[in-house]
C-alpha cells in the first residue's frame, strides 16, 4: 500500500499520526489567519485614536461599554479592546519572526552550501565563527547588538537574523556533506555539471527538509525573542505594539490585580509557540527514518 | 597536552570578542558619543578624547582599550562616576546566587522526574511530565515571572513581589539564602530561572535513561536478580549522569545570561539589571564592561567543563588530541 504514496503523502499521512500535532497544526493555521484577517474581523482598530473611548478604560473581561459593546477580554488603560489589540500584536509578532527566519535561512543557506562545497581552510574558518557564535545565548547576542545599535523594526529583525544564521548554516553543511558523498552528485559531474549547478539543482532539494524543520521551530524562537526584547524595552517601538510589548504594558496594572491587560497577550503568545513547536516536532519525527 | 590546546583556543576566543566588542563600540557606533558623558564640557570632552587616544590610528586605540581592559580600567560609569568594572563587580554575587539556586531548583526536580518518565514513558505519568516539560519549553520567560507574581504575591499574597531582601556575609559576599526572608525573596526569581533548565534537564534524562534501558548491562544485571531499584540506581543512573553535568556546567552561562530577564522583572539587584538600567540611561562604559565581563565568564566555564569531561570521560581525550 505504502508503495503508492508520494514522498508527500507519506509525510501528511505520518504526520497525522499524531493527534496532538494535528490539533496543534489546525490552532495554528486559525491563528495565521486570524493575525493576517486581523484588520477585517476584529471590533475596532485599536491604534485609531478616534475609535476609542478612556471612559473605557481597565475594564474587566466581559465587561460592556456605555456603547453597549462587549469586551470579552477586557480593556487596556487606554480603553483599547483587548481581542483586537491581541490580534494586531499576533500581526506583527509573526510577521517580525517569519521575516527574520525567512532571512536568516538565506544567508544560512548560502553561507553553509559555500562551507560544505569549499572544504579546507574556509569551510574551518566559518564553522569557527559559527561554533563562536553558538556558544553564546542569542537573547545575550540579540541585546548587547541592539544595546550598541539602538531601537527600531529594522534593527530588532536584523538582530533576530544574526542570532539565527549560524544554526542554519551549520544544519545545512552536515546534510550538504552527506548529499555530496551521494552517488548522484559523482553522475552529476561525470555529465559534466558545474559545481553551481549540482549545488543548486541537485543538493539543495535534499538539504531543504531538515532545514524548513528546524526553521519552523526557529520561528517559534524568534517570536519568543522578539517578546522578550521588546518586554525588556528594546524591541519594537511603541508604534508597533507586539504581543511583548502588550504584556509590558499590563505589567504596572499587574500589581494592582487587572491580570487581563498582561494575561492574555502572554496566552496568545504561549499557544502560537506551542502549536509551532508541536508541529516542528512532528515533522521533524515524520522525518526522521530511523524512527520508522 | 589537551588543556594546553583548550587554553589556547580560549585565549584566541577572548581575543576575536574582544576586537568584536572593540569594533562594534569604536567602528561602528562614534567612540565619542559612546564613552564620553553627554554632558560633559568641551573642555573635558578634549582631555577624555586624549586620554582614551581617540585621536590616534585605529590600531592604536586597540591597543589602549586592550590594555585598559586588562589592567581592568574600563572607564568610569556616567550614572555613578564610579570605575563601570566595580558596579558591575558589587552586583555579581546577587547573580550569581540567583544563577545557582536556580540550577539547583532543576538538577533536584528535573533529574529524577527525567528518570520517572524514562522508566515509564507511556504511562499517564510520564506523559504528563514530557507535556510539562513541552510547556516549560515554551512558555516565554518573562511572562512566567509575571504570572509568579500575580499569583503567588499579588493573588495569594505568599510571598514579596519583588527585591531581595535582607543579605548576610559569608567570606564577605553577601548572600540571601541563609535568612528566611531573604530565602522568601529568593524562590520566585529563582524557579522563574530554573524552568527552561528543569524542562531541558528533563528531556536529557528522559532520553538517556531510555536507551541505558535497552543496553545489554541493565538486561544482564536484571537476569543475575539485581532488584530493580539497584539496578536504575547503579547500572542506569550512573550512565547518565556524565552528560547531565556536563548539560548542566555548561547551561550555567545561559542562566547568567537569562537572569537579564528574571532580574528585570523582580527588580533583583544583579549585573542584568544593572545592563538594563545603563542601556535604558545609555550609561555605555558599564554595557561595555558588562560585555566583557560576561564573555570572559562564559570562555572560562566552557574551558572548565571541557576539561573536566575529558577528566571523566576518556574516549573524548583520545579525540581531541588526535
Amino acid at each position: 500500500m505504502s508503495m503508492a504514496l508520494s514522498p508527500r503523502q507519506e509525510f501528511t499521512r505520518g504526520f497525522a499520526r499524531d493527534r496532538i500535532a494535528l490539533a496543534a497544526f489546525w490552532v495554528l493555521c486559525l491563528l495565521l489567519l486570524a493575525a493576517i484577517a486581523a484588520p477585517l474581523i476584529t471590533p475596532q482598530n485599536p491604534y485609531d485614536l478616534a475609535q476609542l473611548d478612556i471612559l473605557d478604560s481597565k475594564l474587566a473581561p466581559g465587561a460592556k461599554s456605555a456603547a453597549g459593546y462587549t469586551y470579552w477580554l477586557g480593556s487596556d488603560d487606554q480603553g483599547r479592546d483587548m481581542v483586537s489589540a491581541i490580534l494586531y500584536g499576533l500581526r506583527i509578532s509573526l510577521s517580525v519572526g517569519v521575516a527574520s527566519t525567512l532571512a536568516a535561512l538565506g544567508i544560512g543557506l548560502v553561507i553553509g552550501l559555500i562551507a560544505a562545497r569549499a572544504g579546507g581552510w574556509l569551510d574551518a574558518l566559518i564553522m569557527r565563527i559559527v561554533d563562536l557564535q553558538l556558544s553564546f545565548p542569542s537573547i545575550l547576542v540579540a541585546l548587547i547588538l541592539l544595546a550598541l545599535a539602538g531601537q527600531g523594526v529594522d534593527k530588532i529583525i536584523i538582530a533576530l537574523i544574526v542570532v539565527q544564521w549560524a544554526y542554519y548554516a551549520r544544519t545545512v553543511r552536515g546534510t550538504a556533506l552527506v548529499e555530496l558523498r551521494k552517488e548522484y552528485v559523482d553522475a552529476a559531474v561525470c555529465a559534466g555539471y558545474g559545481s553551481a549547478r549540482i549545488l543548486l539543482r541537485h543538493v539543495l532539494p535534499n538539504v531543504m527538509p531538515p532545514l524548513i524543520v528546524v526553521a519552523t521551530v526557529q520561528v517559534a524562537h524568534a517570536i519568543a525573542l522578539e517578546a522578550t526584547l521588546s518586554f525588556l524595552g528594546l524591541g519594537m517601538p511603541i508604534t508597533s505594539p507586539s504581543l511583548g510589548l502588550l504584556i509590558a504594558n499590563g505589567y504596572v496594572h499587574l500589581l494592582s490585580g487587572k491580570y487581563w491587560i498582561s494575561f492574555f497577550p502572554g496566552i496568545a503568545l504561549l499557544l502560537i509557540i506551542v502549536a509551532i513547536n508541536l508541529v516542528g516536532d512532528q515533522s521533524r519525527d515524520v522525518l526522521n527514518p530511523r524512527l520508522k | 597536552m589537551f588543556v594546553l590546546r583548550r587554553l589556547g583556543q580560549s585565549a584566541l576566543t577572548l581575543f576575536v570578542m574582544s576586537a568584536l566588542v572593540f569594533t562594534g563600540v569604536y567602528a561602528i557606533g562614534n567612540p565619542v558619543d559612546i564613552l564620553i558623558n553627554p554632558q560633559a564640557d568641551q573642555a573635558e570632552i578634549a582631555q577624555t578624547i586624549a586620554r582614551l587616544g581617540l585621536d590616534r590610528p585605529l590600531w592604536e586605540q586597540y591597543w589602549v582599550f586592550l590594555s585598559g581592559a586588562v589592567s581592568g580600567d574600563l572607564g568610569k560609569s556616567f550614572a555613578a562616576s564610579v570605575p563601570a568594572i566595580d558596579l558591575i563587580l558589587e552586583r555579581m554575587p546577587a547573580t550569581l546566587e540567583l544563577a545557582l539556586m536556580a540550577m539547583v531548583i532543576a538538577v533536584v526536580l528535573g533529574i529524577p522526574l527525567g528518570l520517572l518518565a524514562g522508566l515509564k514513558p507511556h504511562s499517564w505519568v510520564g506523559r504528563s511530565i514530557m507535556a510539562g516539560s513541552i510547556l516549560g519549553f515554551s512558555l516565554p520567560t518573562f511572562w512566567v515571572g509575571l504570572m509568579l507574581i500575580m499569583v503567588f504575591s499579588v493573588q495569594l499574597g505568599w510571598l514579596p513581589t519583588t527585591g531581595r531582601g535582607p543579605t548576610l556575609d559569608v567570606l564577605g559576599i553577601p548572600v540571601s539564602f541563609l535568612s528566611w526572608d531573604g530565602l522568601r525573596h529568593l524562590i520566585l526569581p529563582a524557579t522563574n530561572l530554573a524552568l527552561f533548565k528543569l524542562s531541558l534537564l528533563i528531556r536529557l534524562t528522559r532520553a538517556g535513561t531510555r536507551e541505558a534501558m535497552l543496553q545489554d548491562y541493565v538486561r544482564f544485571a536484571r537476569a543475575k536478580g539485581v532488584a530493580e531499584r539497584e539496578v536504575v540506581r547503579v547500572h542506569v543512573l550512573r550512565n547518565i549522569l556524565i552528560p547531565v553535568i556536563t548539560v548542566v556546567g555548561l547551561e550555567l552561562g545561559s542562566v547568567i545570561a537569562f537572569a537579564i530577564v528574571t532580574e528585570t522583572i523582580f527588580a533583583w539587584p544583579g549585573m542584568g539589571k544593572l545592563l538594563i538600567d545603563s542601556i535604558n540611561v545609555l550609561d555605555r562604559p558599564v554595557i561595555v564592561a558588562y560585555l566583557l565581563v560576561i564573555v570572559f565568564m562564559f570562555i572560562t566555564i566552557n574551558l572548565l567543563v571541557d576539561v573536566l569531561y575529558t577528566a571523566l570521560d576518556p574516549r573524548v581525550r583520545l579525540k581531541g588530541a588526535r
